[in-house]
């Protein structure tokens, strides 16, 4: 196929993720976004393979093949609850794709002409966006799959060493743009590997959801930059495509934690002064309860509310969260999800998870909706959250978590807090919701719990 | 093509993205990750062509690596996000 028809296959796979993304974005239109953002793919590969450049189809074919076995393979076997390391795991191999198109492209170019400035300088941001989205997509994924320590690990050292390293991820850049060369090359390369790594490891798990999207948006940008080497306005625009919408994603999930990007990847919350410690908070005032006490409240309950956190998809509590909520229903009970944007481990884990429990969608209420209903709710439930119900984010200007927005749940009539201990949540304060007058504590594992109330309801 | 027109291209393709997704529903966070994620993987086409072209061994081994993992992108995001909002459209 000549160069021209294969630059009409790209603009009409170009429209095709414009199309896919758009509908991805709204609920009637997402399979179909999904599916010509496939059939664009389709495209691309094909008239791709048409080129009159292409003399070797031995490789092609045994790249394509290995590579479309193991992702059908990860795609069709992941459960829901590995969702988020999967995410993880696909963005790093975009990133260490692009990373290898970069360096391929380059030194193709090198063996045969000096690259110009637009060639040099965009190789050097391929390589250093590629390398961070691929170790540190790497360092998520062992997070998330617990193979480390999912913990946030402050620490001084770390953040000097990671501003150190991006200057000299810089310093090679521009290095390479100057004098393209090889070893420029493979030194930036190495350096950016180091610094996805170090960029990842002090982040902890509660900051993940920012972290996945951000990596989303790097993934898109590396195969922006790589297509700039290319001359490939297909890379170009999708790539750009992604990378925008990855960044509003980790926009949206920065507001709704009110800390700003650099602070979490570059900051920690530390627990100040100003918080109380947790004996004073809790020293008398909790009121542990059990499951049959919890069920004769549900019982006469008109409306109650769920609100699911990280601690239900540790406990995978969310199918006994819809056998309790249907035998709530079968009682002409109300039930809604209150679901804090940044609940969990990426964004939209929970809605994902209470998809899988088969739980309508229109039942999951978004924070904004839902907040200003739980003066007239009966019970709520917290499952596994912590930071995100703590009333010292709207009560105590001194708190580090002061201003983030929270679910309003102590408005309710009664707060049940299904939890294993008092132990504090990811800012490492005490949450004085667990004292308050209209809570009770069901200690205990999230999935036990919740069905031992659905059992208690059933014997009333 | 010239810097500039592939500079054009860039921008404009950012404020079109941020357009497109600027209202998206937090139940379609994940899905709309893992799906873009997927389109990242056009990168696939460059590493494509470079591989295809055997200009020497070690552009040939780096591309064809990068055929397999950009693949793996490509066919495990489109088909998890699939199974996804299957599961988001099933009604009891």
């Amino acid at each position: 196929m000549s160069d021209e028809l294969i630059q009409f296959g790209y603009l009409a796979a170009a429209v095709l993720f414009i199309l896919g993304i758009r509908g991805l974005a709204r609920p009637r239109t997402a399979v179909r976004g999904n599916l010509l953002g496939s059939l664009g793919m389709l495209v691309a590969v094909v008239v791709t393979l048409t080129d009159q450049d292409i003399i070797g189809y031995g490789a092609l074919a045994a790249g394509l093949a290995i590579g479309a076995i193991i992702g059908a393979g990860l795609a069709t076997r992941i459960q829901m609850t590995g969702m988020p390391q999967l995410v993880a795991l696909f963005n790093g191999f975009g990133g260490a794709a692009s990373l290898l198109v970069a360096a391929a492209g380059f030194v193709e170019v090198l063996d045969e002409v000096e690259p110009d400035l637009q060639t040099s300088s965009a190789t050097g941001a391929a390589l250093a966006v590629g390398g961070v989205t691929m170790t540190g997509s790497v360092v998520a994924f062992a997070k998330l799959q617990e193979l480390v320590g999912g913990g946030a690990m402050p620490s001084k050292v770390l953040q000097v060493v990671n501003v150190a390293l991006a200057g000299v991820a810089v310093g090679l850049g521009v290095g390479l743009a100057a004098d393209p060369a090889r070893w420029w090359m493979w030194a930036l390369v190495g350096v950016s590997l180091v610094l996805g790594i170090t960029l990842v490891t002090p982040i902890g798990g509660a900051d993940m959801p920012v972290v996945i999207a951000l990596l989303n948006s790097l993934s898109g940008l590396a195969a922006a930059a790589a297509g700039f080497i290319l001359d490939n306005s297909l890379l170009i625009v999708a790539g750009s495509l992604v990378g925008a919408s990855g960044f509003i994603l980790t926009g949206i999930m920065c507001r709704a934690m009110n800390r700003t990007l650099l602070n979490v990847l570059f900051g920690s919350i530390e627990a100040g002064g100003a918080t109380a410690d947790a004996d004073e908070v809790y020293a008398g005032r909790v009121t542990s309860s059990s499951a049959d006490d919890v069920a004769l409240l549900l019982e006469t309950a008109d409306r109650v509310a769920v609100l699911p956190g990280y601690g239900m998809a540790v406990a995978q509590a969310q199918h006994a969260v819809r056998d309790l909520t249907r035998s709530l229903e079968d009682r002409n009970v109300e039930v809604v999800f209150g679901i804090h944007p940044v609940a969990g481990r990426m964004p939209g884990h929970m809605n994902v998870l209470l998809a899988e429990a088969e739980i309508p969608y229109e039942q999951l209420l978004e924070m904004d909706t839902i907040n200003p209903t739980f003066d007239r709710t009966d019970v709520v439930i917290v499952i596994g959250a912590n930071d995100v119900v703590n009333p010292e984010a709207r009560e105590n200007p001194e708190s580090p978590i002061a201003g983030m927005p929270i679910l309003d749940v102590d408005k309710a009539r009664t707060v049940v807090v299904v939890k294993r201990s008092l132990s504090p949540g990811f800012a490492g304060i005490p949450n004085p919701l667990f004292a308050a007058d209209n809570t009770l504590m069901l200690f205990g594992d999230g999935r036990g719990a919740v069905e031992d109330m659905t059992k208690a309801l059933a014997e009333l | 093509m010239s810097f500039v027109l592939a500079l054009t291209l860039f921008v404009l393709a950012v404020f079109l993205g941020v357009e497109l997704i600027s209202k998206v529903p937090p139940t379609l966070h994940t899905p709309l990750m893992s799906g873009s994620n997927a389109i990242s993987g056009i990168t696939l086409v460059g590493a494509l062509a470079s591989a295809g072209t055997e200009h020497s061994t070690l552009t040939t081994v780096l591309a064809t690596v990068a055929v397999t993992l950009a693949t793996i992108n490509v066919v495990g995001g489109f088909l998890v996000t699939h199974r996804m909002l299957g599961m988001f459209s099933r009604k009891r």
